[in-house]
């Protein structure tokens, strides 16, 4: 594994499938009475959000907790940050405090690889969403997720999610989890078809590994699971689709179209969800709707990667592995 | 003032010849010209080199006033020294922008005071770039600073009716209309080239299609009022289809190509560099070779550098959050060697016409871009096309150092220029 966590795409299948099954001995954890390890006890890890997400933010706190690092929480919004040497002076400052991992979640897209290759800092960076660029523990969790429900808890230590036909809606062009998502699944060996409207679908997506459909329904019956991204409603007003209820016409998923997925087929979604608008709650509070597991995953993933990256005092799964790449 | 004889310098490319300045003008060029006429004259040494034209840049900016932080107008005209150039069209977006002939007067002086290089101010199109409101373009004309060329650059005049108005006034005193093509609904929030790039990087998407599309619609003005319009840094394959379109229609219109155009392109931005941030982006291969056969084959009529200089602190940061551009003037004639002389597309003759005689007969500089020969004005300056060297910033004379050719290998020096006979660059060194 490299020394950072930047994009899905720079993880290999061994990198990506070591992660989902430390998360799984992470998880076990979180069943003990006391969860805590003393994996990361005296390591400092800084949370740098320069943008609102109290979710990602309180995940990564809980998983930093559970491994006794101390952690420190810097919430930039609000403070100057129109033009970048706030991101410069920020991270001279807790390298100037010996940090030793910060979790960058920034509105600029590119803005956690600029910190990891400026030179700016020593520490591990790990990218909690950028833009409309990446989010690489989402797209775990995602994955650590759809490989419990489609393959198995225990049986699916090792394996990664080959030939897994996973269908990612919404608002392609917006989103971060979908580029993160497409890129991961590709290296787990699963076929993705992403559906929006051709105004949320970026110029230039045929390069990706991926399929590109605009008809939800033709997709449904061959997926294994179905990802709804959130839309927000502002794009409606940038003319992106017509009205809110076109939009769920067309591409919400109401139990009729659940009833026409396969029947171990799974709803999921990044939160948070608009009920009404890409989900009715009629989906969303049915049982194969993984939403809560997502959230509980997302503290193993976001486990297993700090303790991957910064090698905790004990030995790792394969720390010997990961020292010789 | 006294005398200088070039010896065996290859005009134009061509074969060796000497060339003698007296005093302001270029008295005599030839082979072996005899001592007796060249007495007291002091030799420069120019075998091997390529004499050529002082250069003319159509597109400078130079930020004074109110930028003096990234450069000034004498940090920036010993840069276009250093550069080879013996004059340059600044840029009206400064602080305040030059919409008045109290400013372009300004500029136009601070030039003339530092004797590096001739600046030849750019009005403003509109008042504060604004796009609304004509700016006295009549003034700026008549005043001392004689301006001939309007732009609104960084800017593009977006307003249809104010366009045509700009082209159809400027006839009555022989200007031109510079536009950016930029049209700016769909290039909200851009920040590199749309497509297949842009969309793994999760960057704001600047489509071809938001150039392409002011560009048609300009020419078509500029033929409706029959006045000519130049378009500024075009940059892609589609933009040049349209201008050749024009040009075979008889439309007057000029087009100008970046030195970063004919080289860079958007796989690039992977980087997440800012060095990288330009206006318009830059964009893909496919792009960067049409511009340069439209170069060669006239269709792009010059070379014009953007020269943009920025302060560290406005690039050093995350990408969103920088300024857009990079510093050109320094580096130009070793990119379009690299891209245009050294690729077979374009000799040094071809190099004379699109970077010195071109740009000055759009701009309308006077004394520049005239012919190697007896009786003109000796704007001129050599170049070591056999140099090879990688590209230092620490050497530049801009004040800014945003470029993207750094540690980067280059042909081509420049190692001497002259102003109306005075050497303003020797042996590669400022004077």
């Amino acid at each position: 594994m490299q020394r950072h966590l930047i994009s899905a795409a720079d993880l290999t299948r061994d990198d990506a499938v070591l992660i989902l099954d430390t998360a799984e001995e992470m998880a076990r954890v979180a069943d003990r009475p006391i969860k805590k390890l003393p994996t990361l006890r005296g390591r400092t890890i800084v949370n740098l959000f320069f943008e609102d997400s109290t979710r990602t933010r309180i995940s990564f706190e809980a998983a930093e907790k559970r491994l006794s690092a101390d952690v420190i929480n810097f919430t930039a919004k609000g403070s100057s940050v129109s033009k970048g040497e706030s991101l410069k002076d920020t991270a001279q400052t807790l390298e100037a405090m010996g940090v030793d991992a910060v979790v960058i979640r920034h509105g600029a897209s590119g803005a956690p690889y600029r910190l990891a290759t400026s030179g700016w800092i020593d520490a591990a960076v790990i990218n909690a969403g950028d833009g409309t660029h990446q989010h690489p523990t989402q797209a775990l969790l995602d994955a650590f997720t759809m490989r419990r429900r489609l393959v198995g808890r225990d049986a699916g230590i090792g394996q990664d999610l080959a030939g897994k036909r996973i269908t990612i809606v919404g608002d392609i062009l917006h989103s971060r989890v979908a580029r993160s998502n497409v890129d991961l699944l590709h290296i787990l060996g699963a076929q993705v078809t992403l559906v929006a409207p051709p105004t949320l679908v970026p110029v230039g997506i045929e390069t990706w590994p991926c399929e590109v459909a605009y008809d939800l329904d033709s997709t449904l019956a061959k997926s294994d699971a179905v990802m709804m991204l959130r839309v927000q409603r502002e794009r409606m007003n940038a003319a992106f689709f017509p009205t809110e209820r076109e939009y769920s016409r067309r591409y919400g998923l109401d139990g009729d179209r659940m009833a026409r997925m396969p029947e171990h087929a799974i709803v999921m979604h990044p939160g948070p969800m608009v009920r009404g608008m890409e989900i009715t709650a009629e989906v969303a509070d049915s049982d194969r709707c993984t939403v809560v597991e997502q959230v509980a995953n997302g503290v193993s993933i976001r486990m297993a990667v700090l303790y991957l990256l910064l090698g905790g005092n004990e030995p790792a799964v394969s720390h010997t592995r990961i020292e010789e790449k | 003032m006294s005398k200088i004889l070039i010896r065996g310098a290859k005009v134009l490319g061509g074969e060796p010849q000497d060339v003698l300045i007296d005093g302001s003008v270029i008295e005599a060029v030839g082979t072996g010209i005899s001592d007796e006429g060249a007495e007291g004259a002091e030799v420069v040494d120019a075998a091997g080199k390529v004499l050529l034209p002082g250069l003319v840049d159509l597109h400078t900016h130079l930020r004074e006033p109110g930028r003096e932080d990234s450069e000034t107008v004498l940090t920036g005209t010993r840069a276009a020294a250093s550069g080879g150039y013996t004059a340059v069209f600044a840029m009206a977006n400064t602080f305040p922008v030059a919409d008045t002939a109290g400013v372009v007067e300004q500029v136009y002086r601070l030039g003339q005071q530092h004797g590096y290089c001739d600046v030849q101010p750019i009005g403003a199109v509109t008042v504060g770039l604004e796009g609304r409101k004509l700016a006295e373009l009549g003034a700026m004309h008549e005043s001392a600073a004689g301006v001939t060329v309007f732009s609104d650059d960084g800017k593009c005049v977006d307003d249809a009716v104010i366009m045509r108005r700009a082209l159809e006034y400027v006839k009555a005193f022989g200007g031109v209309v510079a536009q950016h093509a930029q049209e700016p609904r769909l290039t909200e929030g851009a920040q590199m080239n749309e497509g297949v790039v842009s969309a793994e990087l999760g960057l704001g998407g600047w489509p071809s299609v938001a150039e392409e599309s002011i560009i048609a619609r300009d020419v078509l003005l500029a033929e409706h009022v029959g006045s000519r319009v130049h378009i500024c840094h075009l940059s892609t394959a589609g933009s040049v289809e349209i201008v050749r379109w024009a040009k075979s229609r008889g439309i007057d219109v000029t087009a100008e190509v970046t030195p970063h155009h004919l080289l860079l392109t958007d796989e690039l931005v992977r980087s997440y560099n800012p060095v990288y941030k330009v206006n318009p982006p830059l964009r893909t291969q496919q792009d960067v070779l049409a511009l340069r056969e439209a170069l060669a084959d006239g269709t792009i009529d010059i070379v014009a550098t953007d020269h943009a200089p920025h302060p560290h602190e406005d690039k050093d940061c995350e990408w969103a959050a920088a300024a857009m551009g990079m510093v050109g003037l320094e580096t130009a004639l070793s990119v379009v060697q690299e891209t245009m002389v050294d690729t077979g597309l374009l000799d040094w003759a071809g190099v004379a016409e699109r970077m010195s005689f071109k740009p000055a007969e759009i701009g309308r500089a006077k004394g520049h871009g005239r012919p190697v020969s007896a009786g003109e004005p000796a704007n001129l300056m050599l170049v070591d096309t056999e140099y090879r060297g990688s590209v230092d910033p620490a050497g530049f004379a801009s004040r800014s150092r945003n470029t993207p050719y750094e540690g980067r290998e280059l042909p081509g020096r420049v190692t001497h220029t002259w102003l109306r006979g005075k050497a303003t660059l020797v042996d590669g060194k400022l004077t």
